[in-house]
Parts: C-alpha cells; sequence; structure tokens
C-alpha cells in the first residue's frame, strides 16, 4: 500500500485541535494530581492512622493496577452509580487520581529527607511545629521533589493517549476518527507522534526554567 | 458485590493473566535486550553510536507507548510488516520500555565513582577490560532497584495492547464490564490479579537487591 | 555564688535499660561559663540537650531563672511553653543546621520576624547587628552552601543571639570543623565570653575550656565526675578517671 503523506494537510486543522484538548486535559489533570498529591502526602503522614487507612488503601490499589484498567472503572463505573460525566471529565479523574498517588509518594519521601537537624535548629529557636512545616520542612521539600514531580507531568501527558479509549476526542483518537476516513495509519500515528513529541518538547522546556528559578534560590 | 458473577467469570480471567504474564517476561526481556545496547551506544566513544542512542531514548520517551504500538500493529502492513497482535505488542513494548532501561543503566553505570575506572586503567587494563571487570559488576548492583521501578511500570504497561484487542488481563475485565455492567466486580478481579503480579515482582526484586548487597 | 540562673536537679535519662545520665545536679550562675567535657557517650551532649527539653529527661527537672523548663503539662500547653522557654535559650550544634533554603539574612530573621512579630526593618537592623558581631556582615546575601563550615558556624551563632537568648548552650561546636576553621569560631565564643554571656559549652577542646570558661564540669558514664575551676581540674585532677581521660587526650592533641 506504500506511504502517501500527502493526505496529512487536509486533516491539520482536526489534529491541532486534538493537541488542544490533549494539553487541556494534561493541564488539568495536573493539576488535580498536584493538589490530590499534596492532600494525600499529608494524610498519610499525619493524620490518625485509622483516618488515613482509606488513603492508604487508595494509594495501594493505584499504584499496583493499570491505568487504563483505572479508567474503565472510573468511566463505567460512574455511570453505574448513576453519574453521568462527559468522558473528558472522567479522564481528568483518572489521571488526575492515578498521578496523585505516584506525586504523593514522591512528596512523602521529600518531607521525610529533610534533615532532623532541620528540625532541632527551629525547634530551639522556638518555633512551633506548624511554623517549622511551614518555613523550614515545606520550601526544601518542595526544591527536592519538583523535579520528580516534573517528571511524572510528563508521563501524564504521554499517558493521556490512554483516555482516547474512553472517548475524549484528544490527539490519538482525532488521529484515529482520520484514519478512519483515508485508511492511511501509519501516517496519522506518526503525524500523532510528532505531536507529542513537540508537546513533550515544550513541557520539558517549562519544567525547565520552573526547576532553575527553584534552584537558583540556594 | 456480586460474588457469584465473580466465581463464575475468574476462570477467564486467569486465563487471561496468564497472557499477560508472557507479553511482561517477552517483553521485558526485549527491553532489557534493548537497554543495554541502547546504554553501550549512548557510552561509546563513536559519535553516530551516540546519536542514534539519542534519538531512540529521545523519540521513545517523547511520544506516548500506545501511538508507537498503533504505529507498528496498524501502520505495519504499510511499511511490509505483517505480526498478530500479540506479537505487536511484546516488541512494541519491549522496544518502548528498552529506552526507559536504556536511562536507567547509563545513569548506573555513570554513578559508578569515577575514581574506580582510574583505578583500574592505572594498573594497566583497558578500558574495555576496566568496564567489563570493574564499572560494569558495581553498576549491576546499582541498577537492580530503578530497573524493578521499570519492571514495575511495564507490567501494568502490558494493559495497553487491550487496545490492539489482545487478550489480556484488561481487555478480558473491560469486555466482561461491557456485557455484565458490573464495573466494580470485573475491577476487583483483574486488580487483585495485578496487585498480586507487581507485588510479587517486587518482592523477588527486593530479594535480588539485598542478595546483591550483601557482596 | 548567688541564686542558680540555670538549674538542674536530679536529672536522670534512660533508654531503655541503659542509663545515660544518673541523678546530675548543677546549678550555673548568671554570666558563669562551664565547659563539659568527657569520652563520647559520657551523658555530656544529652544533658546539654535536655537543658531545653530536646532530648526530654526520664526524671528530674531542669530551671531558667523562675521558669521551669521541662514542665509537665497537657501537650497543647507544653508546646506552647516549651517554644516560649526556648526563645531564651539559644542553641549552637555540632553540623550548624543552618537552613539550606534561606541566606544568611533569611536565617537570621526567620524566628525574631515570626516569633517576636518585629518589622521587616528592625529584623534586618538586627541581623547586621549580629552579623557585626559574628565578623560575618559582607555575607548577609550569601546562601549556607556558599559559605566555609567555619562562616556557617558564626552564622548560627549570630542566629541563636538574634534571638537574646539568657543563656547559649554550644553542642561540640568546632568539632566538624576543619582545623584551620576552629580559631574563627572559638574567637566568636571568647568574645561572647568578655561580654558575660552565661555559657553552658560541651567540648573536646581542653585548650579552650582552660583559656575561657569559668568551671569544667568532667562526665563519664553518665556522672558528673569531677568539677572545678580549669586550672584545678587540668593540673591537679582529684580522680583518676579525670587524669587518665585528660592523658589520653592531651597525648591525641600532640
Amino acid at each position: 500500500m506504500g506511504l502517501d503523506f500527502t493526505v496529512l494537510p487536509k486533516f491539520i486543522d482536526q489534529l491541532l485541535l486534538g493537541s488542544m484538548w490533549t494539553v487541556a486535559i494534561t493541564v488539568s489533570a495536573a493539576v488535580l494530581s498536584f493538589f490530590g498529591g499534596i492532600f494525600l502526602a499529608v494524610v498519610v503522614l499525619y493524620a490518625p492512622k485509622l483516618v488515613s487507612l482509606p488513603f492508604r488503601v487508595f494509594s495501594w490499589l493505584f499504584m499496583g493496577t493499570p491505568l487504563l484498567l483505572q479508567l474503565f472503572l472510573i468511566y463505567f463505573g460512574l455511570i453505574e452509580l448513576g453519574v453521568d460525566l462527559p468522558a473528558f471529565v472522567a479522564g481528568v479523574i483518572g489521571l488526575g487520581l492515578h498521578f496523585a498517588v505516584y506525586n504523593s509518594d514522591i512528596i512523602q519521601a521529600g518531607i521525610k529527607a529533610v534533615d532532623t537537624g532541620q528540625y532541632e535548629g527551629a525547634r530551639t529557636l522556638g518555633l512551633s511545629k506548624l511554623q517549622t512545616l511551614r518555613k523550614v520542612v515545606v520550601p526544601q521539600a518542595v526544591r527536592a521533589v519538583v523535579p520528580p514531580i516534573g517528571n511524572n507531568m510528563i508521563a501524564l501527558l504521554k499517558d493521556s493517549a490512554l483516555v482516547s479509549v474512553i472517548g475524549v476526542t484528544e490527539l490519538t483518537l482525532s488521529s484515529q476518527l482520520a484514519i478512519s476516513k483515508t485508511f492511511r495509519p501509519f501516517e496519522f500515528y506518526l503525524a500523532a507522534a510528532a505531536c507529542y513529541y513537540v508537546i513533550n518538547l515544550g513541557l520539558e522546556a517549562g519544567l525547565r526554567r520552573i526547576e532553575r528559578r527553584i534552584q537558583t534560590a540556594r | 458485590m456480586d460474588f457469584d458473577l465473580i466465581l463464575r467469570v475468574y476462570p477467564f480471567f486467569l486465563e487471561a493473566a496468564w497472557v499477560t504474564i508472557q507479553l511482561s517476561v517477552y517483553s521485558i526481556a526485549l527491553g532489557l535486550a534493548c537497554g543495554a545496547l541502547g546504554a553501550a551506544a549512548r557510552l561509546s566513544r563513536s559519535k553516530p553510536a551516540r546519536a542514534a542512542g539519542a534519538v531512540y531514548v529521545s523519540v521513545i520517551r517523547g511520544t506516548p507507548a500506545l501511538i508507537q504500538l498503533f504505529i507498528l500493529y496498524f501502520g505495519g502492513p504499510q511499511i511490509g510488516i505483517q505480526l498478530d497482535a500479540f506479537e505487536a505488542g511484546v516488541i512494541g513494548l519491549g522496544v518502548n520500555i528498552g529506552a526507559y532501561m536504556t536511562e536507567t543503566m547509563r545513569g548506573a553505570i555513570i554513578a559508578v565513582d569515577k575514581g574506580q575506572g582510574e583505578a583500574a586503567r592505572t594498573l594497566g587494563m583497558s578500558r574495555a577490560q576496566a568496564m567489563r571487570k570493574v564499572i560494569l559488576p558495581q553498576a549491576a548492583r546499582l541498577m537492580i532497584r530503578p530497573l524493578g521501578v521499570n519492571i514495575n511500570a511495564q507490567i501494568k504497561g502490558t494493559a495497553l495492547v487491550a487496545a490492539i484487542s489482545v487478550v489480556e488481563l484488561t481487555y478480558t475485565a473491560q469486555r466482561y464490564i461491557g456485557s455484565t455492567y458490573k464495573p466494580f466486580e470485573m475491577f476487583f478481579l483483574a486488580g487483585v490479579i495485578y496487585l498480586v503480579i507487581i507485588y510479587a515482582t517486587g518482592l523477588g526484586i527486593s530479594y535480588l537487591d539485598r542478595k546483591a548487597a550483601l557482596r | 555564688m548567688s541564686k542558680p540562673f540555670v538549674d538542674i536537679r536530679h536529672a536522670a535519662k534512660k533508654f531503655g535499660e541503659l542509663e545515660v545520665l544518673h541523678d546530675i545536679s548543677m546549678q550555673i550562675g548568671k554570666g558563669e561559663i562551664v565547659a563539659i567535657i568527657g569520652p563520647s557517650g559520657s551523658g555530656k551532649s544529652t544533658l546539654l540537650r535536655a537543658i531545653n527539653d530536646l532530648d526530654p529527661l526520664s526524671s528530674g527537672e531542669v530551671w531558667l531563672e523562675d521558669m521551669q523548663v521541662n514542665k509537665a503539662l497537657p501537650p497543647r500547653q507544653y508546646e506552647k511553653h516549651i517554644n516560649q522557654v526556648r526563645q531564651d535559650i539559644g542553641m549552637v550544634f555540632q553540623h550548624f543546621n543552618l537552613f539550606p533554603h534561606l541566606t544568611v539574612r533569611g536565617n537570621i530573621t526567620l524566628a525574631p520576624k515570626m516569633l517576636k512579630g518585629i518589622s521587616d526593618a528592625e529584623a534586618n537592623a538586627l541581623a547586621e547587628e549580629q552579623l557585626k558581631r559574628v565578623g560575618l556582615l559582607e555575607r548577609i546575601d550569601y546562601y549556607p552552601s556558599q559559605l566555609s563550615g567555619g562562616q556557617k558556624q558564626r552564622v548560627a551563632i549570630a542566629r541563636a543571639l538574634a534571638m537574646k537568648p539568657k543563656v547559649m548552650l554550644f553542642d561540640e561546636a568546632t568539632s566538624a570543623l576543619d582545623p584551620e576553621l576552629v580559631e574563627e569560631v572559638n574567637q566568636v565564643m571568647k568574645q561572647l565570653a568578655e561580654e558575660h554571656m552565661t555559657m553552658i559549652i560541651v567540648t573536646h577542646e581542653m585548650g579552650f575550656a582552660e583559656s575561657v570558661c569559668d568551671r569544667v564540669v568532667f562526665m563519664d558514664g553518665g556522672y558528673v565526675v569531677e568539677e572545678g575551676p580549669p586550672e584545678v581540674l587540668f593540673r591537679n585532677p582529684s580522680h583518676e578517671r579525670t587524669r587518665n581521660f585528660l592523658r589520653k587526650h592531651l597525648q591525641g592533641q600532640s
């Protein structure tokens, strides 16, 4: 059948629109996963054991199962419970929760990694536990967790392709729609790959800037 | 929770789990091979080899595994590559995880103290000898844990081949969700199997890591 | 001696079966400078860290002026109480414990601003004043990672002084320093001594203890074996254990 890339230009608008949805879903899920991760980490580290138990079980479950399976659960499970969410929202929730668990892991490690001498230094000055956490521990933990959380966000961008299977018309599903009209999978998936690659470059550049800004404060 | 249903369908899930395990084993083996080659290329003294390694890592890690799988399986026939879904799954997933393993292995080799290589060279060893006898044995120990992370990700990553209709665990769960409208039961069933596979693998890796550390 | 300024009464501490402090009582007068010496594991650091309740005692009391430091209170009230008391007790650690994410200025002004509610301008003036005291004013906008060990420790002293403490505790403040950096920190401590700051100093440096301190306490195995003015304790110790320790230590130093 050979390759014929001349079919691409007609569908450029469709691919660009798909790319925008990919960016939108990535950003929304990233925000959810960031705050969800902080919440989970704080609950697991500081809440009474009994309160944190369901959250720890949830984390354990989500770490040990594939994202695709989780997406099916959330999409069909919500319907089952009578909550009919648009696919986009279900996708954001699924991706966001999945990566919140991974972010929480990183944040917990970052908080624990702050040297005990730092607590002692702050406490001998008379700072309370909360003040120590806010002014001494968290600012140092942030520095340690930004690079690995950035890596998670890059993984999130690529995993956002999975929401095509629950019917979110992002980049992957957009190219599939084009393929169903042209029967040219190689060309369109390659084009989609190129779009992802470019978005990824942009994301990496943005993350590097954030990292640099945080690191200069040393 | 509908336990009767779970009891009725679980044999199908176990069969599917076997497919997931095979996919995992083959693709991880391929990934390790790609990773070793990739790391060798990236650390090579030859500029073209370094460039090839860098492109491999950058392209694979810069695009979604799902798209890579689609290009191989759906696009392959256009360039004369005919694979069945399982083969495409193994190759696609293996080449994908290989790029991550390249970076893991390269990182571990770089992490071995520079003084170690220098000491070996001053004893008169060649670069290759120093690498084989001094650097690699130390790097091997360092890479067990991060490779374990890659492997863990890959086992979950095998779920992607559901999208090209390989009848593995996630595909099976999806199909039964569609036919029974019992998403929680099906998730529970598939989830338990994934958890067993993943945490058992994790235990194996911790064991290897401990054993390597004792020496 | 008039009324004690720091008063340690029957301090004892156990870790399970292991007794690291045995019924220690010690009074320190206002403006007095006391060195605590002894082999590692003698309990000297544990005793020092009990004074601001960083390592709580198993039994016994610690008083600063008219205030009991380790008062028995419900957790919430105790937390308030101890944070208040610690503002009056400066402490300097072996490993500095400067906050790496803050500049020298930030390290010094953090606690005064948060706890004493002073303005930015006042806090800056305070930081400058304290840095002048330790001779590091020109490093005010550096980060700790850009300082030498000796400079870090001087900043740590300035940070503690900025709280206007009534007493300063030094926990082997020069032990982690390269030999050539020890003197600059000793100089700062000497200067504080001349200003009659009350100081309790856990140290390995006998020469420094002899030249600066009013009194030297020798601890071993969780007991105070012997104490006295430096010229007596160092030149003419009355206990065999003290003699042994000093002999070994002076050999090691030469």
